[in-house]
């Protein structure tokens, strides 16, 4: 008996909902063979901005958490993930890739998760330092999450470029908003299912789809947003993004536009330096 | 003043009521049209403290921002009132004195009015003395709803009377009141018992203002203004916690009752949070940025 096909219907993830981009605008997703595969949200500035707003919401709650339940929703994500790394290869082989590269890009991004959810309780303790001074003060820095943090994904590796920016992101603290990879739209909405089933608050994680043009500006335009990462090797892309981020001194991190080794330097990467000058007796 | 005849309020249509309301819901204000009504939103601010933990300071520094809510452009606001407890009023309206920014103060009993008449009375004198320009006063809600209406009206025009000068705002807690027409009937009453304003919430239960409920004391507002000549005031207050809302009711104050009504000295917003987020959208509007909280005073 033949039944009809599901085509599934690829959204947003805005804390920790499912929305459609309030625009009503789509992009016509087509497999590797030209085939029709599925309508992927558009998503536009102001569902960029809906997204700020919630990541925003979610940041001090997020800051707060214990490193040890950061590191545990991040394994979390990763058992999850692995749960479901069979639809995570079918979906990417349905957007280019081969099975072999497929196969192995899903163990390489649960693996980073692992390897993110060990440096949860570790970073800080890396990063921190006593410093000499001359008076007498016990002096001390200390790493603290930047804040609400966009990250402009790699456009090549799916599933793995999208978690080598956002496990470092989130297990630092911040509060993220994702712009997904225009060339695999659809493993990211479904990593964000993942996510969603993984105890990580609302509002932590929020990914939109869309384009990486219409989008990247008011990412660094935005004066609710802390820092920004953008995976591109695009040189107009980065200065303009330079140049509105200047308004409020927000971080630029530029990468190359494709996945991230796995670093606890990517953790530092998003995080600010407090120090501390505590007075003591003589 | 005579008390009112209940065969001339409307029993409401809550239905046609919560659809009208949320028709101003779906107009839509862009460039000049919204800068110049959040301009006008910042002029007709109530902003408020009334918290146990307030104090000098923190009153004062309120004071500070309602006088020039953004110090970078003097040209937006200052804020129509600040409005505080009994103890902050001398403070309050040191602070504010030639600024042109009224010091308004709950009293009687605020916020349950579960108090004698006669200390309640003796609470807006106090008030008064010290310096208040408007008094927010509470009905007493349980006498209402057990159907004591004169005494409602009463305690209205007692209040009015031991204002003297000063601006009679009534405060009907519009959330207690259950129904539309109750809380019609309820604005009534307090027209014909002499408020200069009629104010829907205290702040302190939920629901607080609400559009619906607003729109019926507005349209009890033009009524009783028909019949009488009397202009009254209106102020929502409570829950209007963004600029998008605030403007909405502006919509609704102008297709109800007119351009008349457009100005801080009948139409003001009681709001504590609602200040800075008119900020921020007016530095949108004019600096084409979203904004962050980061960049504006907290209090």
């Amino acid at each position: 008996m033949s039944r009809l096909g599901i085509k599934k219907t690829y959204k947003l993830f805005i804390g920790g909902k499912f929305p459609r981009t309030e625009s009503g605008r789509f992009i016509e997703f087509n497999d590797s063979k030209g085939d029709f595969l599925a309508n992927v949200s558009w998503g536009s500035k102001k569902d960029l901005r809906n997204a700020i707003v919630a990541a925003r919401s979610a940041q001090a709650g997020w800051a707060g958490a214990s490193a040890y339940l950061k590191g545990q929703i991040l394994y979390r994500i990763a058992e999850v993930l692995d749960g479901r790394s069979e639809q995570f290869v079918s979906e990417l082989v349905a957007q280019g890739l081969t099975a072999d590269v497929a196969g192995e890009e899903v163990a390489e991004a649960i693996d980073l998760l692992v390897h993110y959810a060990g440096w949860s309780d570790k970073y800080s303790a890396l990063f921190s330092s006593v410093n000499p001074v001359a008076s007498s003060h016990f002096n001390f820095s200390v790493p603290e999450p930047t804040g609400v943090v966009g990250l402009i994904a790699p456009t090549k590796g799916g599933l793995l470029g999208l978690v080598s920016v956002l496990a470092p992101a989130i297990v630092g603290g911040n509060t993220v908003v994702l712009l997904a990879s225009e060339k695999f739209p659809l493993t990211a909405i479904s990593f964000a299912e993942v996510l969603a089933t993984s105890d990580v608050p609302g509002g932590v994680v929020n990914i939109l789809t869309g384009k990486r043009d219409e989008l990247q500006v008011p990412f660094a335009s935005h004066m609710d947003v802390n820092a920004v990462v953008l995976c591109s090797g695009d040189k107009a892309a980065k200065k303009a993004v330079d140049l509105e981020a200047a308004e409020n001194l927000k971080r630029v991190v530029n990468h190359p536009d494709r996945p991230l080794e796995g670093s606890p330097y990517h953790i530092l990467d998003l995080q600010e330096t407090k120090t501390t000058w505590h007075p003591i007796g003589v | 003043m005579t008390f009112p005849d209940r065969r001339l309020s409307p029993a409401i249509d809550q239905v046609g009521v919560e659809e009208r309301a949320a028709r101003f819901c779906t107009r839509s204000l862009k460039k000049e049209t919204k800068l110049s009504g959040l301009r006008l939103a910042v002029t007709m601010l109530d902003v408020t403290t009334l918290e146990g933990a307030d104090s000098v300071g923190k009153v004062r520094q309120m004071c500070a921002k309602a006088m020039r809510p953004l110090p970078e452009d003097p040209s937006v606001g200052p804020a129509a009132a600040v409005c505080v407890y009994p103890r902050m009023v001398k403070v309050a309206a040191k602070a504010v004195e030639g600024s042109g920014v009224k010091v308004a103060s709950v009293a009687t009993a605020f916020p349950s009015g579960q108090m004698r008449l006669k200390e309640r009375l003796a609470e807006i004198r106090y008030c008064v003395n010290e310096g208040a320009d408007e008094i927010d006063m509470v009905i007493s809600r349980g006498q209402f709803l057990q159907g004591e209406y004169r005494a409602i009206f009463d305690e209205v025009a007692k209040c009015k009377e031991a204002c003297g000068e000063a601006h009679l705002k009534v405060i009907l807690e519009t959330g207690e009141l259950a129904t539309y027409d109750q809380v019609r009937w309820a604005s009534d009453i307090s027209m014909a018992a002499g408020a200069d304003f009629i104010k829907t919430s205290t702040g302190k239960v939920s629901p607080a203002a609400t559009l619906p409920v607003t729109l019926v004391m507005l349209q009890a507002i033009e009524d009783f203004y028909e019949r009488t000549g009397r202009m009254v005031g209106m102020k929502p207050a409570g829950g209007i916690s963004n600029a998008k809302l605030a403007l909405q009711y502006l919509v609704m104050v102008r297709e109800v009752l007119g351009e008349k009504w457009l100005n801080n000295e009948w139409f003001r917003f009681g709001a504590s949070s609602l200040t800075n987020d008119l900020l921020m959208q007016i530095r949108k509007q004019e600096t084409g940025r979203y904004q962050s909280g980061d960049y504006f005073t907290k209090d």
